[in-house]
């Protein structure tokens, strides 16, 4: 009995002794702001701020590589955590939403052609540039909402990719893979958008989807500092917006094809009053 | 004697029901619409303006760079637009619009061609020869219409020491290099005679699958004076991908990477040495090709002699019109063609045939899992893992299908056609090695 206690009481005492040693001697320095940092990051890995995960990011920010503002999930309060860590002036940072400019789902908009591949945007692109018939509306075969590492993207039943903007950090994810450039980044601050990514003039786009943007002039007519038209395409002036201007949404009610859109509360749906447009 | 083929590859029913149908010429359709984008290179660049009036076989447009090749009126007549057109490839692209006058003159009422070489064109320096191959527009017809001329430029060191005919015509529905071998074989053995000579080879072989017998007699009888071997090949579908056949004939396997130059070979559809005879000969540019015109959904399927830019929808009305609702157009053959979103596209150099698929012929089972039957890999002519690749390619995996050789795809169809489970393995290997050479090209 004693000498079994004996023996393994030594082969452990041996152990500690080695395992001590070599925890001085081999030792990594490691910056106890790095840790600090990683402790107040979200913990998404998302890589929005361009690094492989939050540890990356942690790393370079605590070397003083990187401004602490770079992550879009965390928000102004952990970028002012990061700062205060570092012993920076926290910047302010203008919180961002990802915004699908597109309402023309399949039963709104027409198809050239009957597409029946992989169920991916950008092999559909490669393919006559996509089903759709509109060139810049949402193909709706769900890359994004595949892509997006918070589950901020959901499709519908009609193939439309709908942002959840409460669930949705701003990383930008899924901005590039779209092969249409749909989803557009947007002030928090604002809710109001025009949902249309389409330039051709109106009365092509009339001829492919219900809710395209016509460039009626309407908006911009009703709320002037708000809206602006380029390329036959209206959208929100966000530089003007940011700032409590009155009348982004006095221009709601005035868009014939509804395509300005509160977000916030969620909209109604569309009014469904006219038939299916013709194939073009 | 074992008959010669290349591992993998498949047998598709064959619907070559125009086999026995004489080449046809094509009427004169009322508008040509001749696309600057016909080749595998940079566009060509236009050198009419609207109203200029051309003669058949004029210059209309001139090569940009050395991986082009210029572009020629196919018939005579006034130029009324040059704008952009919906091209084979689905998009606008931009064209030369001709109306035809009707006479479809060659200029200086030269017939049949332009400028008829007085001297024997055997004599003429290699280079010379291969100008003149380049000025006439001639381009691979076998569909991939890669500059020929370009193909005939091998870069100092590689010794080039075969020529290979393709004549194996292994798509389905398609017969137009069939009746061209039947028909006009001595067009093809003038080609490879310039070939020969531009290249200083000496071993030409002709390959042909063994489904056409006719064909490989005509051309056994043709060659009987020269020295060209005429070799029957087994049938199996994509034995006339370049490499496929290069190892079907000669035994060598190009290396992953490679081109058909590295193991000294150089491979051209028998329509394309067709094409290079006329163009030496008879100074006579390409500006009419062979096309097979097919499909259940056709009244009258036929081969014809078609100018480039005739509208699909004259070569149906020239084949009796449609039978009943076409649910899908192809234009080349079914494995390899490219549907089209509309009759109201031109015909161009890499047209092969055009085939209308009414709604028996086109399946639309949705995809299903993958059940590991490894169909697709051994069905791979290029010897890769279809399911693997195709798997990462959907997990965006790029690094991971690059090392699986994505990129040795030939993109034949074969995983897909075999495939239990119809999943679209072609077009996700498609879609990922696009995304290799992004990021090669990034990096």
């Amino acid at each position: 009995m004693l000498e079994a206690i004996l023996s393994l009481g030594g082969v452990g005492f041996c152990a500690a002794l080695a395992l001590g040693f070599a925890a001085q001697k081999f030792a990594v320095e490691v910056d106890a702001r790095e840790a600090a940092i990683l402790e107040v990051l979200p913990g998404a890995n998302c890589g929005a701020c361009g690094f492989p995960g939050c540890g990356g990011y942690a790393r370079a920010v605590a070397s003083g590589a990187v401004a602490p503002e770079l992550c879009p999930p965390g928000g102004p309060e952990t970028v002012a955590r990061i700062a205060r860590i570092i012993g920076v002036a926290a910047i302010a940072v203008d919180p961002q939403v990802a915004v699908v400019i597109c309402q023309g789902d399949q039963q709104r908009a027409t198809e050239k052609y009957r597409y029946l591949g992989i169920s991916d945007c950008r092999a559909a692109q490669k393919l006559a540039d996509g089903p759709k018939t509109c060139p810049g509306g949402c193909l709706g075969l769900g890359t994004c909402a595949a892509i997006c590492p918070f589950g901020a993207i959901t499709m519908t039943d009609q193939h439309l990719a709908v942002i959840d903007r409460d669930k949705c950090v701003g990383c930008r994810k899924c901005v590039e893979p779209c092969p249409r450039q749909v989803i557009k980044m947007t002030p928090r601050s604002v809710s109001v958008h025009v949902l249309c990514n389409s330039h051709d003039k109106g009365a092509l786009v009339r001829r492919y989807c219900q809710v395209g943007c016509i460039a009626c002039q309407l908006c911009k007519k009703a709320a002037p500092e708000a809206y602006v038209i380029e390329d036959f395409l209206a959208r929100v002036d966000y530089r003007h917006a940011v700032k409590p201007t009155a009348g982004v949404e006095v221009a709601i009610d005035k868009c014939p094809t509804h395509c300005i859109r509160d977000d916030n509360p969620p909209p109604a749906p569309v009014p469904d009053e006219k038939p299916a447009p013709q194939a073009a | 004697m074992k008959i010669k083929r290349f591992p993998g590859g498949l047998h598709p029913p064959e619907h070559k029901s125009t086999a026995a149908r004489a080449i046809e010429p094509c009427s004169l359709p009322d508008e040509l619409v001749i696309p600057l984008a016909q080749h595998i290179g940079a566009p060509a660049e236009p050198c009419v303006v609207i109203g200029d009036t051309v003669a058949k076989g004029q210059v209309i447009a001139q090569p940009r760079g050395f991986v082009s090749v210029p572009i020629h009126a196919s018939s005579s007549g006034v130029v009324t637009a040059v704008e952009p057109r919906l091209h084979p490839m689905g998009r606008p692209l931009p064209a030369i619009v001709i109306k035809p006058d009707g006479r479809d003159a060659w200029p200086d009422g030269l017939e049949g061609g332009m400028n008829p070489l007085l001297v024997d064109p055997l004599t003429l320096p290699p280079s010379r020869l291969r100008d003149m191959v380049r000025n006439a527009g001639v381009v691979g017809l076998g569909g991939a219409t890669f500059p020929t001329h370009v193909k005939l430029s091998p870069p100092g060191g590689k010794k080039i020491n075969t020529l290979i005919l393709n004549g194996v015509e292994c798509e389905p529905y398609l017969t137009a290099d069939h009746r061209l071998m039947l028909e006009e074989p001595e067009r093809i053995l003038a080609g490879i005679d310039i070939l020969r000579r531009i290249l200083g080879v000496e071993r030409v072989c002709i390959g042909i699958e063994e489904n056409k017998p006719d064909a490989i007699a005509v051309m056994r009888d043709a060659c009987a004076q020269r020295d060209i071997e005429v070799i029957a090949l087994k049938v199996m579908y994509p034995q006339g991908a370049e490499k496929q056949l290069i190892f079907a004939v000669t035994g060598r396997q190009t290396p992953s990477g490679g081109l058909p130059m590295d193991v000294g070979v150089v491979v051209q559809n028998v329509g394309t040495a067709a094409a290079v005879a006329d163009a030496i000969i008879h100074g006579r540019p390409l500006v009419e090709r062979i096309a097979t015109i097919t499909g259940p959904a056709l009244v009258e399927p036929k081969n014809l002699r078609i100018r480039i830019g005739t509208s699909l929808r004259h070569l149906v009305a020239e084949c009796g019109g449609l039978r009943e609702e076409v649910v899908k157009v192809i234009m080349g053959g079914p494995m390899m063609g490219h549907t089209q979103l509309s009759l109201d596209v031109p015909a161009i150099r890499g047209t092969s045939g055009l085939l209308l698929l009414d709604k028996n012929a086109v399946a639309t089972r949705s995809e299903g899992p993958c059940i590991r039957c490894a169909r697709c890999v051994s069905v791979c002519p290029a010897r890769l893992l279809p399911t693997t690749i195709s798997a990462y390619a959907r997990r965006d995996m790029i690094a991971e299908a690059e090392r699986f050789n994505a990129l040795d795809c030939i993109e034949c169809g074969c995983c897909a056609y075999t495939c239990p489970a119809r999943i679209p393995l072609v077009q996700s290997i498609r879609q990922v090695k696009g995304a290799i050479l992004a990021k090669r090209r990034l990096s």
